[in-house]
Protein backbone atom coordinates (compact mmCIF):
# COMPACT_ATOMS: atom_id res chain seq x y z
CA UNK A 1 0.00 0.00 0.00
CA UNK A 2 2.70 2.45 1.00
CA UNK A 3 4.63 1.41 -2.10
CA UNK A 4 1.71 2.50 -4.22
CA UNK A 5 1.59 5.87 -2.54
CA UNK A 6 5.31 6.31 -3.10
CA UNK A 7 4.89 5.28 -6.72
CA UNK A 8 2.10 7.73 -7.38
CA UNK A 9 4.07 10.47 -5.62
CA UNK A 10 6.98 9.75 -7.94
CA UNK A 11 4.79 9.82 -11.02
CA UNK A 12 3.19 13.06 -9.92
CA UNK A 13 6.49 14.81 -9.40
CA UNK A 14 7.95 13.43 -12.62
CA UNK A 15 5.16 15.22 -14.47
CA UNK A 16 5.85 18.39 -12.49
CA UNK A 17 9.51 18.16 -13.44
CA UNK A 18 8.54 18.07 -17.11
CA UNK A 19 7.04 21.55 -16.66
CA UNK A 20 10.53 23.00 -16.18
CA UNK A 21 12.30 23.16 -19.55
CA UNK A 22 15.70 24.16 -18.15
CA UNK A 23 15.99 20.99 -16.06
CA UNK A 24 16.25 18.64 -19.04
CA UNK A 25 19.51 20.11 -20.29
CA UNK A 26 23.01 18.76 -19.92
CA UNK A 27 25.91 20.76 -18.52
CA UNK A 28 29.47 19.62 -19.28
CA UNK A 29 27.79 16.63 -20.90
CA UNK A 30 26.14 15.60 -17.61
CA UNK A 31 22.48 15.77 -16.66
CA UNK A 32 21.83 18.95 -14.75
CA UNK A 33 21.20 18.36 -11.04
CA UNK A 34 19.92 21.69 -9.79
CA UNK A 35 20.20 21.94 -6.01
CA UNK A 36 20.55 25.71 -5.67
CA UNK A 37 16.87 26.48 -5.20
CA UNK A 38 17.48 28.52 -2.08
CA UNK A 39 19.30 31.04 -4.27
CA UNK A 40 16.67 30.94 -7.00
CA UNK A 41 14.24 28.40 -8.35
CA UNK A 42 13.76 27.51 -12.01
CA UNK A 43 10.58 28.53 -13.83
CA UNK A 44 7.80 26.29 -15.13
CA UNK A 45 6.71 26.73 -18.74
CA UNK A 46 3.40 28.12 -17.45
CA UNK A 47 5.25 31.13 -16.05
CA UNK A 48 7.53 31.49 -19.07
CA UNK A 49 4.54 31.31 -21.44
CA UNK A 50 2.61 33.78 -19.33
CA UNK A 51 5.39 36.37 -19.55
CA UNK A 52 5.68 35.82 -23.30
CA UNK A 53 1.92 36.18 -23.69
CA UNK A 54 1.91 39.46 -21.80
CA UNK A 55 4.48 40.95 -24.15
CA UNK A 56 2.93 39.42 -27.25
CA UNK A 57 -0.70 40.23 -26.61
CA UNK A 58 -1.58 42.43 -23.66
CA UNK A 59 1.27 44.70 -22.67
CA UNK A 60 0.83 48.41 -22.03
CA UNK A 61 1.48 50.69 -19.08
CA UNK A 62 -0.90 50.26 -16.18
CA UNK A 63 -3.24 52.61 -14.31
CA UNK A 64 -2.81 55.35 -16.91
CA UNK A 65 -4.37 54.92 -20.31
CA UNK A 66 -8.03 54.67 -21.11
CA UNK A 67 -7.13 52.54 -24.08
CA UNK A 68 -7.80 48.84 -24.54
CA UNK A 69 -4.33 47.41 -23.84
CA UNK A 70 -3.77 49.60 -20.82
CA UNK A 71 -7.02 48.32 -19.35
CA UNK A 72 -6.15 44.67 -20.02
CA UNK A 73 -2.70 45.12 -18.57
CA UNK A 74 -4.05 46.87 -15.48
CA UNK A 75 -6.65 44.15 -14.95
CA UNK A 76 -4.04 41.41 -15.28
CA UNK A 77 -1.71 43.07 -12.80
CA UNK A 78 -4.48 43.66 -10.29
CA UNK A 79 -5.67 40.09 -10.77
CA UNK A 80 -2.12 38.96 -9.90
CA UNK A 81 -2.22 41.10 -6.78
CA UNK A 82 -5.46 39.41 -5.77
CA UNK A 83 -3.92 36.00 -6.45
CA UNK A 84 -1.01 36.78 -4.15
CA UNK A 85 -3.40 38.15 -1.51
CA UNK A 86 -5.25 34.85 -1.52
CA UNK A 87 -2.01 32.87 -1.45
CA UNK A 88 -0.87 34.47 1.81
CA UNK A 89 -4.41 35.15 3.08
CA UNK A 90 -4.08 38.90 3.54
CA UNK A 91 -7.28 40.79 4.33
CA UNK A 92 -7.18 43.14 1.39
CA UNK A 93 -5.42 43.75 -1.93
CA UNK A 94 -4.40 47.14 -0.49
CA UNK A 95 -1.98 45.29 1.77
CA UNK A 96 -0.09 43.68 -1.13
CA UNK A 97 2.64 45.96 -2.48
CA UNK A 98 4.69 44.97 -5.50
CA UNK A 99 8.39 45.56 -4.91
CA UNK A 100 11.56 44.39 -6.69
CA UNK A 101 12.15 41.68 -4.15
CA UNK A 102 12.38 41.07 -0.41
CA UNK A 103 15.46 43.29 -0.18
CA UNK A 104 13.42 46.23 -1.42
CA UNK A 105 10.52 45.22 0.82
CA UNK A 106 12.73 45.40 3.93
CA UNK A 107 14.38 48.62 2.80
CA UNK A 108 10.95 50.14 2.23
CA UNK A 109 9.89 49.40 5.79
CA UNK A 110 13.24 50.48 7.25
CA UNK A 111 13.15 53.79 5.37
CA UNK A 112 9.48 54.65 5.61
CA UNK A 113 8.33 53.14 8.88
CA UNK A 114 11.76 53.18 10.52
CA UNK A 115 12.65 56.81 9.98
CA UNK A 116 9.17 57.88 11.08
CA UNK A 117 8.93 55.72 14.20
CA UNK A 118 12.42 55.04 15.54
CA UNK A 119 14.39 57.30 17.82
CA UNK A 120 17.34 57.16 20.15
CA UNK A 121 16.76 54.61 22.90
CA UNK A 122 14.51 52.42 20.76
CA UNK A 123 15.53 48.88 19.98
CA UNK A 124 15.20 46.61 16.98
CA UNK A 125 15.57 42.88 17.55
CA UNK A 126 17.07 40.72 14.80
CA UNK A 127 18.35 37.17 14.96
CA UNK A 128 21.79 35.73 14.43
CA UNK A 129 20.48 33.73 11.47
CA UNK A 130 19.33 36.68 9.37
CA UNK A 131 20.27 37.18 5.74
CA UNK A 132 22.32 40.35 5.19
CA UNK A 133 19.19 41.88 3.62
CA UNK A 134 17.51 41.75 7.03
CA UNK A 135 20.53 43.18 8.85
CA UNK A 136 22.03 45.99 6.80
CA UNK A 137 18.83 48.06 6.23
CA UNK A 138 18.34 48.11 10.02
CA UNK A 139 21.94 49.16 10.57
CA UNK A 140 21.43 52.02 8.12
CA UNK A 141 18.23 53.20 9.78
CA UNK A 142 19.79 52.82 13.23
CA UNK A 143 22.62 55.12 12.24
CA UNK A 144 20.06 57.69 11.12
CA UNK A 145 17.71 57.43 14.08
CA UNK A 146 19.93 56.41 16.99
CA UNK A 147 18.02 53.19 17.55
CA UNK A 148 20.05 50.16 18.59
CA UNK A 149 20.03 46.57 17.36
CA UNK A 150 19.78 43.51 19.62
CA UNK A 151 20.41 40.02 18.35
CA UNK A 152 18.66 36.76 19.27
CA UNK A 153 21.37 34.08 19.55
CA UNK A 154 21.02 30.64 17.96
CA UNK A 155 21.79 27.25 19.46
CA UNK A 156 24.30 24.68 18.28
CA UNK A 157 21.56 22.88 16.40
CA UNK A 158 20.49 26.06 14.64
CA UNK A 159 17.40 27.02 16.60
CA UNK A 160 16.54 30.43 17.98
CA UNK A 161 17.23 30.76 21.70
CA UNK A 162 13.65 31.67 22.56
CA UNK A 163 14.35 32.33 26.24
CA UNK A 164 17.05 34.80 25.23
CA UNK A 165 14.59 36.40 22.85
CA UNK A 166 12.10 36.90 25.66
CA UNK A 167 14.82 38.52 27.76
CA UNK A 168 15.65 40.93 24.95
CA UNK A 169 12.04 42.05 24.55
CA UNK A 170 11.14 45.19 26.50
CA UNK A 171 9.16 48.38 26.16
CA UNK A 172 12.13 49.75 24.24
CA UNK A 173 11.58 47.14 21.51
CA UNK A 174 9.84 48.78 18.57
CA UNK A 175 10.37 46.13 15.91
CA UNK A 176 11.36 42.49 15.63
CA UNK A 177 12.69 41.67 12.15
CA UNK A 178 13.01 37.94 11.72
CA UNK A 179 13.34 35.32 9.04
CA UNK A 180 10.61 32.70 8.70
CA UNK A 181 13.02 30.06 7.39
CA UNK A 182 16.81 30.44 7.59
CA UNK A 183 18.43 30.44 4.15
CA UNK A 184 21.72 29.22 5.59
CA UNK A 185 20.46 26.57 8.04
CA UNK A 186 16.99 25.60 6.89
CA UNK A 187 15.53 26.24 10.35
CA UNK A 188 11.82 27.04 10.42
CA UNK A 189 11.42 29.47 13.31
CA UNK A 190 8.45 29.37 15.73
CA UNK A 191 6.89 32.40 14.10
CA UNK A 192 3.50 32.44 15.84
CA UNK A 193 5.22 32.45 19.22
CA UNK A 194 7.64 35.18 18.17
CA UNK A 195 4.82 37.36 16.92
CA UNK A 196 2.74 36.78 20.04
CA UNK A 197 5.61 37.66 22.40
CA UNK A 198 6.52 40.70 20.32
CA UNK A 199 2.99 42.02 20.26
CA UNK A 200 2.71 41.47 24.00
CA UNK A 201 5.75 43.74 24.35
CA UNK A 202 4.18 46.30 22.05
CA UNK A 203 6.57 45.69 19.14
CA UNK A 204 5.76 45.22 15.47
CA UNK A 205 7.09 42.21 13.56
CA UNK A 206 8.57 42.14 10.08
CA UNK A 207 9.08 38.69 8.58
CA UNK A 208 11.50 37.78 5.80
CA UNK A 209 9.52 35.00 4.13
CA UNK A 210 11.76 34.33 1.12
CA UNK A 211 12.67 30.77 2.07
CA UNK A 212 9.25 29.97 3.52
CA UNK A 213 6.75 30.68 0.76
CA UNK A 214 8.12 28.04 -1.66
CA UNK A 215 7.91 25.33 0.99
CA UNK A 216 4.99 25.89 3.34
CA UNK A 217 1.58 27.56 3.49
CA UNK A 218 1.54 31.05 4.96
CA UNK A 219 -1.61 32.51 6.49
CA UNK A 220 -0.90 36.12 7.38
CA UNK A 221 -4.16 36.72 9.21
CA UNK A 222 -3.55 33.71 11.41
CA UNK A 223 0.11 34.61 11.96
CA UNK A 224 -0.79 38.25 12.63
CA UNK A 225 2.53 39.49 11.16
CA UNK A 226 2.70 43.24 10.69
CA UNK A 227 4.97 43.05 7.64
CA UNK A 228 5.85 40.01 5.54
CA UNK A 229 8.03 40.10 2.46
CA UNK A 230 9.25 37.64 -0.16
CA UNK A 231 10.81 37.49 -3.61
CA UNK A 232 9.09 36.04 -6.66
CA UNK A 233 12.14 34.30 -8.07
CA UNK A 234 12.46 31.88 -5.17
CA UNK A 235 8.82 30.92 -5.69
CA UNK A 236 9.16 29.66 -9.28
CA UNK A 237 8.35 33.18 -10.50
CA UNK A 238 10.35 35.85 -12.32
CA UNK A 239 13.25 37.77 -10.80
CA UNK A 240 12.88 41.49 -10.18
CA UNK A 241 9.47 41.19 -8.56
CA UNK A 242 8.47 40.54 -4.98
CA UNK A 243 5.85 41.31 -2.41
CA UNK A 244 5.71 43.41 0.69
CA UNK A 245 2.66 42.73 2.82
CA UNK A 246 1.79 45.24 5.51
CA UNK A 247 -1.24 45.61 7.73
CA UNK A 248 -3.43 48.25 6.18
CA UNK A 249 -3.58 50.51 9.24
CA UNK A 250 0.22 50.53 9.53
CA UNK A 251 0.77 51.14 5.82
CA UNK A 252 -1.75 54.00 5.98
CA UNK A 253 0.27 55.70 8.71
CA UNK A 254 3.57 55.44 6.83
CA UNK A 255 4.99 58.13 4.56
CA UNK A 256 5.80 57.20 0.94
CA UNK A 257 9.08 55.38 0.27
CA UNK A 258 9.80 56.77 -3.17
CA UNK A 259 8.13 59.64 -4.98
CA UNK A 260 7.07 59.68 -8.59
CA UNK A 261 4.23 58.79 -10.88
CA UNK A 262 1.46 56.42 -9.84
CA UNK A 263 1.98 57.04 -6.11
CA UNK A 264 0.31 60.46 -6.14
CA UNK A 265 -3.21 61.74 -5.81
CA UNK A 266 -2.50 65.33 -6.83
CA UNK A 267 0.78 67.13 -7.47
CA UNK A 268 1.31 70.83 -7.19
CA UNK A 269 4.26 72.97 -6.22
CA UNK A 270 2.33 73.92 -3.11
CA UNK A 271 2.47 70.29 -2.10
CA UNK A 272 1.33 66.88 -3.24
CA UNK A 273 -1.03 64.29 -1.87
CA UNK A 274 -0.62 60.56 -2.03
CA UNK A 275 -2.53 57.85 -3.77
CA UNK A 276 -4.42 55.23 -1.80
CA UNK A 277 -2.86 51.91 -0.87
CA UNK A 278 -1.18 50.01 -2.31
CA UNK A 279 -0.22 52.55 -4.98
CA UNK A 280 1.24 54.98 -2.44
CA UNK A 281 4.22 52.62 -2.28
CA UNK A 282 4.47 51.84 -5.99
CA UNK A 283 6.12 54.92 -7.50
CA UNK A 284 6.92 54.77 -11.19
CA UNK A 285 5.97 52.23 -13.83
CA UNK A 286 6.03 48.88 -12.05
CA UNK A 287 7.49 45.62 -13.29
CA UNK A 288 4.21 44.78 -15.02
CA UNK A 289 4.94 41.57 -16.88
CA UNK A 290 6.80 40.01 -13.97
CA UNK A 291 4.06 40.97 -11.51
CA UNK A 292 1.59 39.15 -13.74
CA UNK A 293 4.11 36.30 -14.06
CA UNK A 294 4.35 36.08 -10.27
CA UNK A 295 0.59 35.66 -10.15
CA UNK A 296 0.95 32.75 -12.56
CA UNK A 297 3.73 31.22 -10.43
CA UNK A 298 1.47 31.42 -7.39
CA UNK A 299 -1.31 29.74 -9.37
CA UNK A 300 1.14 27.01 -10.38
CA UNK A 301 2.27 26.35 -6.81
CA UNK A 302 -1.32 26.44 -5.56
CA UNK A 303 -2.43 23.94 -8.21
CA UNK A 304 0.06 21.42 -6.81
CA UNK A 305 -0.62 22.37 -3.23
CA UNK A 306 1.53 22.44 -0.11
CA UNK A 307 0.32 19.06 1.10
CA UNK A 308 2.00 17.41 -1.88
CA UNK A 309 4.97 19.80 -2.02
CA UNK A 310 5.57 19.48 1.71
CA UNK A 311 5.42 15.69 1.68
CA UNK A 312 7.75 15.36 -1.30
CA UNK A 313 10.29 17.88 0.00
CA UNK A 314 10.22 16.35 3.48
CA UNK A 315 11.11 12.95 2.05
CA UNK A 316 13.88 14.50 -0.09
CA UNK A 317 15.24 16.23 3.00
CA UNK A 318 15.21 13.14 5.16
CA UNK A 319 16.74 10.97 2.42
CA UNK A 320 19.51 13.50 1.70
CA UNK A 321 20.19 14.02 5.41
CA UNK A 322 20.46 10.27 5.93
CA UNK A 323 22.82 9.82 2.97
CA UNK A 324 25.02 12.76 4.05
CA UNK A 325 25.20 11.51 7.63
CA UNK A 326 26.63 8.26 6.28
CA UNK A 327 29.68 10.13 5.01
CA UNK A 328 32.01 10.39 7.97
CA UNK A 329 33.76 13.63 6.98
CA UNK A 330 30.50 15.49 6.36
CA UNK A 331 29.19 17.72 9.10
CA UNK A 332 25.73 19.19 8.66
CA UNK A 333 25.42 22.75 9.98
CA UNK A 334 21.89 23.26 11.24
CA UNK A 335 19.96 20.33 12.68
CA UNK A 336 16.82 22.06 13.88
CA UNK A 337 13.89 19.77 14.56
CA UNK A 338 11.72 21.80 12.22
CA UNK A 339 13.54 22.32 8.92
CA UNK A 340 12.74 23.25 5.34
CA UNK A 341 14.45 21.30 2.55
CA UNK A 342 17.80 23.05 2.91
CA UNK A 343 21.02 21.35 4.00
CA UNK A 344 24.16 23.31 4.80
CA UNK A 345 27.29 21.28 5.44
CA UNK A 346 31.04 21.23 5.50
CA UNK A 347 33.46 18.46 4.60
CA UNK A 348 36.44 18.01 6.88
CA UNK A 349 39.60 19.51 5.39
CA UNK A 350 37.97 20.47 2.11
CA UNK A 351 36.91 24.04 1.45
CA UNK A 352 33.33 24.46 0.19
CA UNK A 353 34.59 26.20 -2.95
CA UNK A 354 36.53 23.13 -3.95
CA UNK A 355 33.47 20.98 -3.27
CA UNK A 356 31.37 23.30 -5.42
CA UNK A 357 33.79 23.22 -8.35
CA UNK A 358 34.09 19.44 -8.34
CA UNK A 359 30.31 18.97 -8.13
CA UNK A 360 29.79 21.58 -10.85
CA UNK A 361 31.84 19.58 -13.34
CA UNK A 362 29.50 16.68 -12.71
CA UNK A 363 26.55 18.91 -13.57
CA UNK A 364 25.54 19.42 -9.94
CA UNK A 365 24.67 22.98 -8.95
CA UNK A 366 24.99 23.82 -5.26
CA UNK A 367 25.68 27.08 -3.49
CA UNK A 368 29.01 27.51 -1.74
CA UNK A 369 29.99 30.47 0.37
CA UNK A 370 28.54 32.40 3.25
CA UNK A 371 25.02 32.59 1.76
CA UNK A 372 24.80 36.30 2.64
CA UNK A 373 24.67 35.22 6.27
CA UNK A 374 28.18 35.89 7.59
CA UNK A 375 27.04 36.01 11.24
CA UNK A 376 25.85 32.40 10.86
CA UNK A 377 29.26 31.37 9.51
CA UNK A 378 30.90 33.10 12.45
CA UNK A 379 28.53 31.39 14.90
CA UNK A 380 29.57 27.94 13.69
CA UNK A 381 33.18 28.97 13.10
CA UNK A 382 33.25 27.98 9.45
CA UNK A 383 34.43 30.23 6.62
CA UNK A 384 31.66 29.01 4.36
CA UNK A 385 29.42 26.03 3.79
CA UNK A 386 28.11 23.98 0.91
CA UNK A 387 24.33 24.31 0.63
CA UNK A 388 22.03 21.92 -1.15
CA UNK A 389 18.53 23.35 -1.28
CA UNK A 390 15.71 21.32 -2.74
CA UNK A 391 12.60 22.17 -4.69
CA UNK A 392 9.49 20.22 -5.59
CA UNK A 393 11.04 19.09 -8.88
CA UNK A 394 14.08 17.41 -7.35
CA UNK A 395 14.32 13.63 -7.28
CA UNK A 396 15.87 10.91 -5.16
CA UNK A 397 18.08 9.95 -8.12
CA UNK A 398 19.51 13.47 -8.05
CA UNK A 399 20.40 13.04 -4.39
CA UNK A 400 22.22 9.82 -5.30
CA UNK A 401 24.20 11.69 -7.98
CA UNK A 402 24.95 14.44 -5.48
CA UNK A 403 26.26 11.92 -2.92
CA UNK A 404 28.34 10.27 -5.65
CA UNK A 405 29.79 13.69 -6.43
CA UNK A 406 30.74 14.12 -2.78
CA UNK A 407 32.48 10.75 -2.83
CA UNK A 408 34.51 12.02 -5.78
CA UNK A 409 35.46 15.09 -3.73
CA UNK A 410 36.76 12.79 -1.02
CA UNK A 411 38.73 10.72 -3.51
CA UNK A 412 40.43 13.81 -4.93
CA UNK A 413 41.29 15.16 -1.50
CA UNK A 414 42.11 11.87 0.21
CA UNK B 1 40.71 16.53 -20.47
CA UNK B 2 42.26 19.86 -19.55
CA UNK B 3 38.89 21.02 -18.27
CA UNK B 4 38.51 18.15 -15.86
CA UNK B 5 38.70 18.66 -12.14
CA UNK B 6 41.63 16.27 -11.84
CA UNK B 7 43.63 18.69 -13.97
CA UNK B 8 42.71 21.51 -11.60
CA UNK B 9 43.47 19.56 -8.44
CA UNK B 10 46.91 18.27 -9.35
CA UNK B 11 49.03 16.59 -6.70
CA UNK B 12 51.37 19.53 -6.34
CA UNK B 13 48.40 21.82 -5.63
CA UNK B 14 46.92 19.42 -3.08
CA UNK B 15 50.35 19.10 -1.48
CA UNK B 16 50.70 22.87 -1.07
CA UNK B 17 47.14 23.27 0.18
CA UNK B 18 47.41 20.49 2.75
CA UNK B 19 50.87 21.54 3.91
CA UNK B 20 51.10 25.23 3.17
CA UNK B 21 54.66 26.56 3.30
CA UNK B 22 55.52 29.71 5.25
CA UNK B 23 52.17 29.69 7.01
CA UNK B 24 51.80 32.05 9.97
CA UNK B 25 52.80 35.50 11.12
CA UNK B 26 56.31 36.80 10.43
CA UNK B 27 58.08 38.29 13.44
CA UNK B 28 60.28 40.56 11.35
CA UNK B 29 57.40 41.88 9.24
CA UNK B 30 57.96 45.32 7.76
CA UNK B 31 54.96 45.34 5.44
CA UNK B 32 51.73 43.39 5.41
CA UNK B 33 48.26 43.55 3.93
CA UNK B 34 45.01 41.66 4.18
CA UNK B 35 42.50 41.15 1.42
CA UNK B 36 39.26 39.24 1.40
CA UNK B 37 37.03 37.80 -1.24
CA UNK B 38 33.58 39.25 -0.57
CA UNK B 39 31.95 36.49 -2.61
CA UNK B 40 33.03 33.72 -0.28
CA UNK B 41 34.39 35.50 2.77
CA UNK B 42 37.85 34.00 2.37
CA UNK B 43 40.70 36.06 3.77
CA UNK B 44 44.44 36.17 3.18
CA UNK B 45 47.06 38.18 5.05
CA UNK B 46 50.53 38.41 3.56
CA UNK B 47 53.50 39.38 5.75
CA UNK B 48 56.70 40.65 4.14
CA UNK B 49 60.13 41.56 5.39
CA UNK B 50 61.45 44.15 3.01
CA UNK B 51 64.87 45.74 2.92
CA UNK B 52 65.52 48.25 0.20
CA UNK B 53 64.19 46.76 -2.99
CA UNK B 54 64.29 43.19 -1.76
CA UNK B 55 61.70 40.91 -0.22
CA UNK B 56 63.81 39.03 2.27
CA UNK B 57 61.02 36.95 3.78
CA UNK B 58 57.36 36.23 3.14
CA UNK B 59 54.68 34.37 5.07
CA UNK B 60 50.92 34.30 5.02
CA UNK B 61 47.84 33.44 7.02
CA UNK B 62 44.70 32.40 5.24
CA UNK B 63 41.40 30.72 5.45
CA UNK B 64 40.52 29.56 2.02
CA UNK B 65 40.08 26.88 -0.58
CA UNK B 66 42.73 24.57 -1.95
CA UNK B 67 43.39 26.87 -4.88
CA UNK B 68 43.92 29.99 -2.79
CA UNK B 69 46.04 28.18 -0.19
CA UNK B 70 48.22 26.52 -2.83
CA UNK B 71 48.70 29.78 -4.68
CA UNK B 72 49.62 31.63 -1.49
CA UNK B 73 51.98 28.87 -0.42
CA UNK B 74 53.73 28.84 -3.78
CA UNK B 75 53.93 32.61 -3.84
CA UNK B 76 55.54 32.75 -0.41
CA UNK B 77 58.27 30.41 -1.59
CA UNK B 78 58.84 32.11 -4.88
CA UNK B 79 58.97 35.77 -3.96
CA UNK B 80 61.45 35.27 -1.16
CA UNK B 81 64.73 36.88 -2.19
CA UNK B 82 63.21 38.59 -5.20
CA UNK B 83 63.16 42.31 -5.86
CA UNK B 84 59.75 43.86 -5.36
CA UNK B 85 59.40 44.64 -9.05
CA UNK B 86 60.32 41.05 -9.91
CA UNK B 87 57.60 39.77 -7.58
CA UNK B 88 55.05 42.05 -9.22
CA UNK B 89 56.21 40.97 -12.67
CA UNK B 90 55.78 37.35 -11.59
CA UNK B 91 52.19 38.14 -10.54
CA UNK B 92 51.52 39.64 -13.99
CA UNK B 93 52.93 36.58 -15.72
CA UNK B 94 51.00 34.23 -13.44
CA UNK B 95 47.81 36.20 -14.10
CA UNK B 96 48.24 35.76 -17.85
CA UNK B 97 48.86 32.05 -17.28
CA UNK B 98 45.58 31.53 -15.41
CA UNK B 99 43.31 33.85 -17.37
CA UNK B 100 44.31 33.55 -21.02
CA UNK B 101 45.20 30.99 -23.64
CA UNK B 102 48.47 32.82 -24.31
CA UNK B 103 51.56 30.71 -24.23
CA UNK B 104 53.50 31.87 -21.25
CA UNK B 105 57.19 31.13 -20.91
CA UNK B 106 57.44 28.67 -18.12
CA UNK B 107 60.73 30.11 -16.95
CA UNK B 108 60.56 31.14 -13.36
CA UNK B 109 56.98 29.99 -12.79
CA UNK B 110 58.00 26.83 -10.94
CA UNK B 111 55.13 25.10 -9.16
CA UNK B 112 52.78 27.87 -10.26
CA UNK B 113 52.55 26.13 -13.63
CA UNK B 114 50.32 23.59 -11.96
CA UNK B 115 47.71 26.31 -11.49
CA UNK B 116 47.34 26.90 -15.24
CA UNK B 117 44.19 24.75 -15.12
CA UNK B 118 42.45 27.61 -13.32
CA UNK B 119 41.86 29.24 -16.69
CA UNK B 120 39.18 26.65 -17.36
CA UNK B 121 37.44 27.61 -14.10
CA UNK B 122 36.91 31.37 -14.40
CA UNK B 123 35.04 31.53 -11.10
CA UNK B 124 38.21 30.40 -9.36
CA UNK B 125 40.60 33.06 -10.70
CA UNK B 126 39.76 35.23 -7.70
CA UNK B 127 40.85 32.40 -5.39
CA UNK B 128 44.18 31.96 -7.18
CA UNK B 129 45.01 35.67 -7.11
CA UNK B 130 43.90 36.60 -3.60
CA UNK B 131 47.32 36.25 -1.95
CA UNK B 132 49.03 38.00 -4.84
CA UNK B 133 46.70 40.95 -4.46
CA UNK B 134 47.56 41.07 -0.77
CA UNK B 135 51.27 41.05 -1.65
CA UNK B 136 50.72 43.84 -4.18
CA UNK B 137 48.78 45.86 -1.63
CA UNK B 138 51.52 45.37 0.98
CA UNK B 139 54.19 46.84 -1.27
CA UNK B 140 51.94 49.50 -2.78
CA UNK B 141 53.26 52.35 -0.67
CA UNK B 142 56.88 51.54 -1.50
CA UNK B 143 56.35 51.78 -5.23
CA UNK B 144 58.04 49.48 -7.65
Amino acid sequence: MSLNIEYSDKMHFASIRADFPILSQKVYGKSLVYLDNGASTQKPKQVINNITATYERSYANVHRGVHYLSQISTDAMELARGTVRGFVNARSDSEIIFVRGATEGINLVASSWGRENLKSGDEIILSEMEHHANIVPWQLVSEQTGATIKVIPISDSGELEMSEFQKLLSDRTKLVAITHVSNALGTIVPLSEIIRYSHDAGALVLVDGCQAVPHLPVDLQELDADFYTFSGHKLYGPSGIGILYGKESILESMPPYQGGGEMIDTVSFKGSTWADLPFKFEAGTPNIADAIGLGEAVNYVSSIGFDAIGAHEASLLSYATERLNQIESVKIIGNASNKAAIISFVIEDVHPHDVGTILDRDGIAVRTGHHCAQPVMERYDVPATVRASFAMYNTFEEIDLFVKGLQKVQEIFS
Amino acid sequence: MSESVSNLYQDVILDHSKKPRNFGKLKSTTHYARVNNPLCGDKVTVYLKIEGKYILDATFEARGCAISLASASMMSEMIKGKKINEAIALFRKFYILITTEQNVHNDGLGDLKALSGVKNFPTRVECATLSWKAMEKAVEEIGY
